[in-house]
């Protein structure tokens, strides 16, 4: 077993898949030779040649249409698209077919693609390479959305999107590629597609995350711990469909809840989760759901992009007013 | 100093005259002598038409939703189906019924389409042909990753995707050509240039010379022919789709010709257009031409056009009949919305059809 990072458990996740299934081709611009901008891809082409690891003309509409045609008959694209702001000329492919053509044709075609790509900021990359896009697709009908927040979640969440017979979203925290290293055994084996993962257990709070702000949240419940405040930590890390009744049961024993997103306020996964307690959860909360997210702007240029980002004083900001209410 | 790095032309076919002569006896494709093909070949054309016409009628009798006519489009659509192997995969816009009837889709099922009705996508025709796609052009990007997984694996298939002329000023189509291209994709992409994109005309597109010329932009091998000639149609289609199977790539067609019906029955083409126009196409339309260049070859005659026109108006009937059938007595349950969304239902849907099941009385068909 290796320790590896975030970014290698999806490229171990794409060897394996690759190995076991020839159907499966990886295709996007610059994953083969160069391995990808973030080497996600690395070693790939070598190994598995240009046939299965395909560097495409620098086109994401027709990245998000091949994919679907490929994947309409009997192949299982993965395609990359380089960072999260390129992914909008792709929506067309994505909301009116990938997510469509099993219902339209009445289950006679299929769409089992996967596109996975860098999103969130944190990296001080260029403008359109930092957004939060998750709630967009989130909100289409017929696609799942995940988000791993770990290697090994890396790993077994990109097999399983892989192996799902239907499109699915795979967003990958960029800022955290890298941050933590963690035994991740190659065992192929995958996790469920629609399954919170409890991070830490805790009985004064429940703080719901997702991707790369998962590390600011844990951090924020060390420095609760410090102060003896007990914070549950949950990583939903399948955005679409959620999990809801790990949240409301976690809720039902803290009674508080605090949602933490690097994406904008407002439409955000956040505010389902918070709607769902509304209705599901509320005669176990003893105080209001308060939501840490970005702001509704346009995300700024990297100087002043950690300001834009939740940050461990304002998760903390906002336990604390939730505690506030007995 | 300036040299020529690259030159270009693009080939015009015609060989049926308006009249139905051929243009030059001496230089014509086999299939103008095949009148077996032929024959068979204008009989769909004309069934096609007949459907057409009824289709119109149940919607103006409010029996069919919106509908887009394929009236005066039948050669270059009956031609794209006669050209295609059944393992090969069509990816249609809306409007190409002669190419999918060719490939086995029933008239009853284009009518649960534009019927409200998504059975009718569940064609019984090549099951692995392409959906109705109306964001226009993207499905010549479909067609190209439907080619390309035939190409990876090492199937003599062809992927046939068709547009329109205001389709190509779309990207799909641009980086459909440009993928094609790359990667010597087996695929034949066709512009049927129709003159209009619901109210505006082909001039108003671009000003390129022919929208042909952007498949050689893109480095593909393009023609352009006449697409109320049957002939030419079908001899180039089955050029393009021969060579794309043999593995020589991808090829572009603009057919030309004209749209003799409103774009959909949604829409009213008088608003925009003049008359003496669509008068004009009329002389221009292909099953005329065709059929006089059959009765010149003594392979067609008035009797057989009067059994053909009543065996068409009995088969658009039964259509009908059968697609009134399926949305009167055998209409789809509620819960077929929830039931192709996924291969497995994930567990808020399941809550969401169960809710759902609660009010069955709601929101019956208006």
């Amino acid at each position: 077993m290796a320790k590896i990072t975030l970014i290698e458990g999806v490229t171990l996740a794409l060897a394996r898949a690759m190995e076991e299934d020839q159907s499966v081709v990886v295709l996007g611009e610059d994953v083969g030779v160069n391995g990808g901008v973030f080497r996600a891809t690395a070693g790939l082409q070598q190994r598995f040649g240009d046939e299965r690891v395909i560097d495409t003309p620098l086109a994401e509409v027709m990245i998000a249409g091949v994919s679907v045609g490929m994947a309409s008959q009997g192949m299982k694209p993965v395609a990359e698209a380089q960072f999260c702001g390129f992914t909008m000329p792709m929506i067309d492919h994505i909301m009116c077919h990938a997510g469509r053509m099993r219902n339209r044709t009445r289950g006679r075609l299929s769409c089992p693609m996967v596109l996975r790509f860098p999103t969130g900021g944190g990296i001080h990359a260029p403008e359109h390479h930092s957004e939060s896009p998750e709630a967009l697709f989130a909100h289409m009908p017929g696609i799942r959305v995940v988000m791993p927040s770990s290697p090994s979640r890396a790993y077994g969440l990109l097999l399983a999107a892989i192996r799902d017979p239907d499109p699915v979203i795979y967003m990958e925290p960029k800022r955290i590629y890298r941050w933590q290293r963690e035994d991740v055994e190659d065992d192929g084996e995958a996790l469920p597609l629609d399954v919170c993962f409890t991070l830490r257990d805790g009985k004064d709070i429940t703080l719901v995350t997702w991707g790369a702000m998962v590390k600011e949240t844990l951090q924020a419940a060390d420095q609760l711990e410090a102060k003896g405040i007990s914070a549950e930590v949950i990583d939903v890390a399948t955005l679409s469909p959620i999990d809801m009744d790990t949240i409301v049961e976690s809720v039902a024993r803290t009674g508080r809840c605090v949602i933490v997103q690097e994406a904008p306020k407002h439409c955000g996964v956040a505010s389902e989760i918070a709607a769902h307690l509304a209705d599901a959860g509320i005669w176990s909360l003893h105080a209001p759901v308060k939501r840490v997210c970005g702001y509704d702007t346009v995300m700024p240029l990297y100087r002043n992009e950690m300001k834009y980002m939740p940050s461990v004083r304002r998760i903390l900001h906002a336990v604390n007013q939730v505690l506030e209410v007995s | 100093m300036a040299r020529t790095v690259a030159a270009f032309k693009v080939d015009h076919f015609q060989f049926l005259g308006a009249d139905g002569k051929l243009l030059d006896e001496q230089h014509v494709p086999a299939v103008a002598r095949d009148f077996d093909r032929l024959t068979d070949l204008y009989r769909l054309m004309t069934l096609t038409r007949a459907f057409d016409k009824k289709a119109v009628a149940l919607q103006r009798t409010g029996k069919l939703g919106t509908y887009a006519s394929s009236l005066g489009h039948e050669a270059a659509h009956v031609s794209i189906g006669a050209a295609m192997q059944e393992e090969d995969c069509l990816a249609p816009m809306y409007r190409e019924y002669g190419a999918q009837f060719y490939r086995g889709v029933k008239m009853s099922e284009v009518l649960l389409y534009w019927g409200g009705d998504e059975r009718g996508n569940d064609f019984s025709g090549p099951r692995h042909d392409f959906a109705w796609c109306v964001p226009i052009a993207t499905q010549c990007l479909h067609a190209a990753g439907a080619a390309m997984a035939y190409k990876l694996k090492n199937e003599a298939r062809v992927a046939v995707s068709i547009v329109g002329d205001g389709g190509s000023s779309k990207g799909d189509f641009l980086e459909a050509i440009n993928a094609a291209s790359a990667w010597k994709l087996p695929l034949v992409l066709v512009i049927i240039n129709n003159q209009w994109a619901i109210s505006v005309p082909r001039s108003k597109q671009n000003s390129a010379t022919t929208l042909a010329q952007k498949g050689i932009a893109g480095g593909l091998p393009s023609i352009q022919v006449d697409g109320n000639d049957l002939i030419a149609c079908l001899w180039a289609m089955e050029k393009a789709v021969s060579a794309a199977r043999a593995g020589k790539g991808a090829f572009v067609i603009e057919m030309l010709t004209y749209r003799l019906s409103d774009h959909t029955t949604a829409d009213d083409a008088r608003r925009y257009r003049p008359q003496e126009e669509v008068d004009e196409a009329w002389e221009q339309e292909p099953l005329k031409r065709l059929r006089s260049y059959l009765i010149d070859q003594g392979a067609w005659d008035d009797q057989r056009e009067q059994e053909l026109l009543s065996e068409c108006s009995q088969f658009v009937q039964q259509a009908a009949d059968e697609y009134m059938d399926l949305v009167q007595n055998k209409p789809q349950p509620l819960t077929a919305m929830f039931d192709y969304m996924y291969a497995d239902l994930p567990h808020d849907l399941v809550e969401q059809r169960a809710y759902a099941e609660q009010f069955p009385e709601d929101g019956g068909h208006h």
